[in-house]
């Protein structure tokens, strides 16, 4: 079966696996690793720039966003207002309209705030941004979120960060079910097998940095996650076998001896 | 330039004394930030990079310089 080409607000991209840039030991280390991972969208985060030290590398010198879709995330937002002044920012440094909003609940369980998160969604969609939306994997205000104007439906697997891969497998196939829209798992992912049970629930695309950065040897993890994507999405698109019970042997009992 | 002359402006959360008529320009030319990439805010609202020569700044303004990083 030939899959069709993964689109976020009508722009075709080339991976299903987008990568955080965060938690790496040096900008030459992430800009490897999202080389390997084959990504051609990348998370990053808008923070005061050093004002004291002004010969510090930066980001966006090592990984050029004339090459690469840069994704500017609210991280560390826990408001509406917060977020939206973030994006306006990441748009004044360089155009960017297709953002990820991430508006937080607690400093604990990082787990969205969603009543402000959907109140960003409708917002930031009026000002023309493109919003790819960090939710909890519930379906009802996974709805909520579309018709806000989401242009992707990011729920996480599990917290952020926590490696524990993903725990609500029913939510995730419901929401499949039920939307059109590019469905990305943002969040929890912890080692390849979780990135291709994701892409078999029939996600469409899944968005990784903890796992990767922080993994003993992060360039082979990024290898790994490209493959267990694309594994992932040809195991769902060939459409599985019925599981049963029972056994069913492979080889033919005609002619026995 | 006599001392007094001096005006404070907070940059990025910091102190910072600048001589008067200062534009947002001269600034960011001092810091030596890249123009390119970074966005400006001056008293939380964001300064059209094109208009930061024509921006004067005065006592008591706080600016925001922002810049992307790595994130998740």
């Amino acid at each position: 079966m030939i899959d069709k080409k993964f689109k976020i607000a009508n722009k075709i991209f080339k991976s299903r696996l987008i990568v955080g840039t965060g938690k790496y030991k040096s900008f030459s280390e992430c800009a490897k690793a999202i080389k390997t991972s084959g990504a051609d969208i990348v998370t990053v985060a808008v923070r005061r720039v050093n004002i004291s030290n002004k010969n510090k590398a930066r980001l966006m010198d090592y990984i050029d966003p004339k090459k690469i879709t840069y994704l500017p995330n609210t991280a560390g937002c826990f408001t509406a207002e917060d977020a939206i002044r973030t994006l306006r920012l990441a748009r004044e440094i360089g155009g960017w309209k297709l953002v990820k909003l991430e508006v937080l609940g607690d400093k604990k369980n990082l787990f969205p705030e969603m009543i402000e998160t959907l109140r960003s969604t409708e917002l930031l969609t009026k000002e023309g941004f493109k919003v790819m939306v960090y939710c909890n994997d519930d379906p009802l205000m996974a709805k909520r979120l579309e018709n806000a104007g989401a242009v992707a439906i990011m729920p996480l697997a599990a917290p952020i960060g926590s490696g524990l891969g993903i725990q609500n497998k029913v939510n995730i196939r419901i929401i499949r079910k039920q939307t059109k829209l590019p469905l990305i798992i943002d969040a929890g992912i912890g080692q390849a097998s979780d990135a291709t049970i994701a892409m078999e629930l029939g996600c469409d695309g899944v968005l990784i940095n903890t796992a990767i950065a922080k993994a003993r040897d992060p360039i082979q993890m990024a290898e790994a996650m490209k493959l267990a994507v694309i594994s992932g999405r040809k195991s769902f698109l060939s459409g599985r076998i019925i599981p049963n019970l029972f056994g069913s042997a492979s080889t033919t009992s005609k002619g026995i001896i | 330039m006599n001392i007094k002359n001096k005006i404070k402006i907070i940059v990025n959360g910091k102190q910072m004394q600048i001589t008067p008529k200062f534009s947002l320009k001269s600034l960011i030319i001092k810091l030596k930030m890249p123009l390119n990439k970074i966005a400006i805010e001056l008293n939380k609202e964001i300064i059209d990079k094109r208009k930061i020569s024509k921006t004067q700044l005065k006592k008591g303004d706080k600016i925001e310089i922002v810049h992307f990083i790595g994130g998740g």
